[in-house]
């Protein structure tokens, strides 16, 4: 569905990212996803009275290399206390950034050519974890909540978006792109299953020309799909709404990913009702210039950047090499290709076996290295390996490990099947013509010039009697 | 600016979770009502020139360095909780989301 023609919506988007610190944003314990409930807490992160946070370098380091990717001014920054009562935060207030965010303004461009502005990316600190219990287990109809304070006070930068957005495949887009660059800056794993990069929507619709309308806030998007799927929805029913003569209420909506609905979840409270006021204990943070050019010079390539170089390594890439290029990218594989072409395979096989083999999560393929996976692909562009064989050997690496050629000859991939020999003939008959029209008229010298092609192309694997039976039966 | 209405501090204890009678009510409308007017003493300066403080310590940058300290035991951090289920600590429900 869409919005009738003099339509339109606005979109923008808050996308919290967990930083990749060894430790939380306030104090010494770890940061790691999936320690056993309520082992790593301490006094500051449980708000125990008489506790004092000490912020994390590495985390205004992080938070300083996201806002730098997207174009933002690092600037003079304060933290303040959010206050809100709820057993997520046991000291019942979160410290964020309010009023002086460590990056403001900036930008974000997609690879169809439209920019979304960057409002703030500002630092602050998670939540705890709660689980619901009774019911349905759905919150509404649970009976008690169950909380895991390991979560709480893990490092988060907040990216908040100008309502530049205009569709929900847009919106999608710009997550998207965000999320490569989150990976790009080590800021951020990016796995939005596992809760470490969060979307909330800010959805409106108004008449093109008109100001925007009310907006609604919508949480529980999980996804990128769960994002599309739920901005439009939200989009049609407040169409449907105001068509039919009602108004749309501010207030944040949820979203039901198995109905496919947002349903309303609190009416919006006034910012004012979280009474804001500057964390006494935290000082002002105030990068030198030094120390933000430092972690400038540190920023790696950013996935447009590295689009477009692999892409130039293509040439003129069609349409489904360039999806193969973009896949490469938000795989973060760049380094496989990169070793591939440098032991010699064409940058086509590259990127394309990169894209379709490397996926998945890399701790599960560790034992393929930009090393092997050249060395696999280098054997299959001989001809040693069938495209086939190839995969195989390479969906073994990543499992065990080892040396490519051993693998594959433990997996009886030593000789090559006959078809193969074939289609390798049959390739250098297309590319040596002269050769092949004097043989043809009986010069039989030229069959030695045909296997020893065969022989360099398979590094001397391949037999050369069958060989020669292959050009005769070509000869007819 | 007008003085500190009892409807503005009534809605204050309630965002704060203090019950608040009428005579409490009163009390602190008056007393909260004059620390703003002492503040607002301030207003009467001529401050153009000075820029803002952020922490009367006049630090900045005060980091640590990101590495692991011990976190304390769970049994102590457990028997801290008004109960305990499967490790965690166990609420009454909660009605909607975090905001």
């Amino acid at each position: 569905m869409s919005l009738p023609e003099g339509w339109e919506m606005v979109v923008g988007l808050e996308v919290h990212t967990e930083l990749r610190t060894a430790t939380k944003l306030f104090c010494g314990c770890a940061n790691a996803f999936g320690a056993e409930p309520n082992t790593q807490t301490c006094p500051v992160c449980l708000g125990l009275p008489g506790s004092l946070p000490v912020l994390n370098r590495r985390a205004v380091e992080l938070a300083m290399a996201i806002g730098l990717a997207l174009h933002a001014t690092v600037s003079p920054s304060t933290f303040h206390r959010k206050n809100y009562f709820y057993p997520d935060m046991p000291k019942d207030f979160q410290i964020s950034q309010y009023d002086r965010p460590i990056n403001a303004g900036g930008h974000l461009d997609l690879p169809d050519g439209s920019r979304v502005g960057i409002e703030r990316a500002h630092l602050e600190e998670d939540t705890g974890k709660s689980t619901h219990l009774g019911g349905t287990g759905r919150i509404h109809g649970a009976e008690r909540s169950l909380v895991d304070y390991n979560r709480a006070g893990v490092p988060l930068v907040e990216i908040v978006s100008a309502p530049d957005l205009r569709s929900s495949a847009q919106a999608r887009a710009y997550a998207a792109e965000l999320r490569g660059i989150l990976m790009a800056t080590g800021a951020s794993d990016g796995r939005m299953e596992e809760g470490s990069m969060r979307i909330d929507a800010n959805v409106s619709v108004h008449r093109v020309g008109e100001p925007f309308a009310t907006r609604c806030e919508l949480k529980n998007l999980n996804s990128l799909r769960s994002l599309q799927r739920a901005i439009d929805y939200e989009a049609d029913r407040q169409y449907a709404l105001v068509a039919s003569g009602g108004v749309v209420r501010q207030e944040t909506r949820h979203w039901d990913e198995d109905r496919g609905v947002t349903s309303t979840m609190r009416v919006k409270e006034e910012a004012d009702d979280y009474r804001y006021f500057q964390e006494p204990d935290l000082v002002e943070l105030d990068p030198a210039p030094a120390w933000v050019e430092a972690v400038r010079a540190g920023l790696g390539p950013m996935p447009a950047e590295r689009r477009a170089r692999l892409a130039a390594l293509l040439g003129t890439p069609s349409p489904a090499q360039f999806d193969a290029v973009e896949t490469v990218v938000d795989l973060g594989v760049d380094d496989h290709v990169d070793a591939a072409i440098a032991a010699g395979v064409e940058p086509d096989r590259a990127i394309a076996r990169a894209a379709n083999e490397l996926a998945g999560d890399p701790h599960e393929r560790a034992g393929l290295t930009p090393g092997a996976f050249a060395a696999t692909l280098r054997l299959e562009q001989s001809g040693d390996l069938s495209a086939t064989q190839a995969k195989t050997v390479l969906a073994t690496l990543a499992l065990s490990g080892g040396d490519p050629a051993a693998v594959a000859r433990e997996l009886g991939f030593e000789r090559m099947a006959s078809g193969e020999l074939e289609s390798l003939v049959d390739r250098l008959i297309a590319e040596h013509p002269e050769e092949w029209g004097r043989y043809r008229e009986g010069d039989d010298k030229l069959a030695q010039f045909f296997t020893g092609q065969v022989m360099r192309a398979t590094r001397g694997q391949a037999d050369g009697k069958a060989v020669v039976e292959v050009l005769r039966a070509r000869r007819g | 600016m007008e003085r500190l209405s009892r409807a503005e501090v009534a809605k204050v204890a309630r965002l704060a979770r203090i019950a608040l009678d009428d005579v409490e009510l009163e009390r602190f409308t008056d007393q909260l009502a004059q620390v703003l007017e002492h503040a607002r003493d301030l207003e009467a300066l001529d401050l153009a020139g000075v820029a803002p403080t952020a922490h009367p310590h006049g630090l900045i940058n005060v980091v640590r360095d990101d590495e692991v300290r011990a976190s304390l035991d769970r049994a102590e951090v457990l028997a801290q909780a008004p109960d305990v289920v499967e490790d965690r600590f166990a609420v009454p429900r909660i009605i909607g989301e975090a905001p």
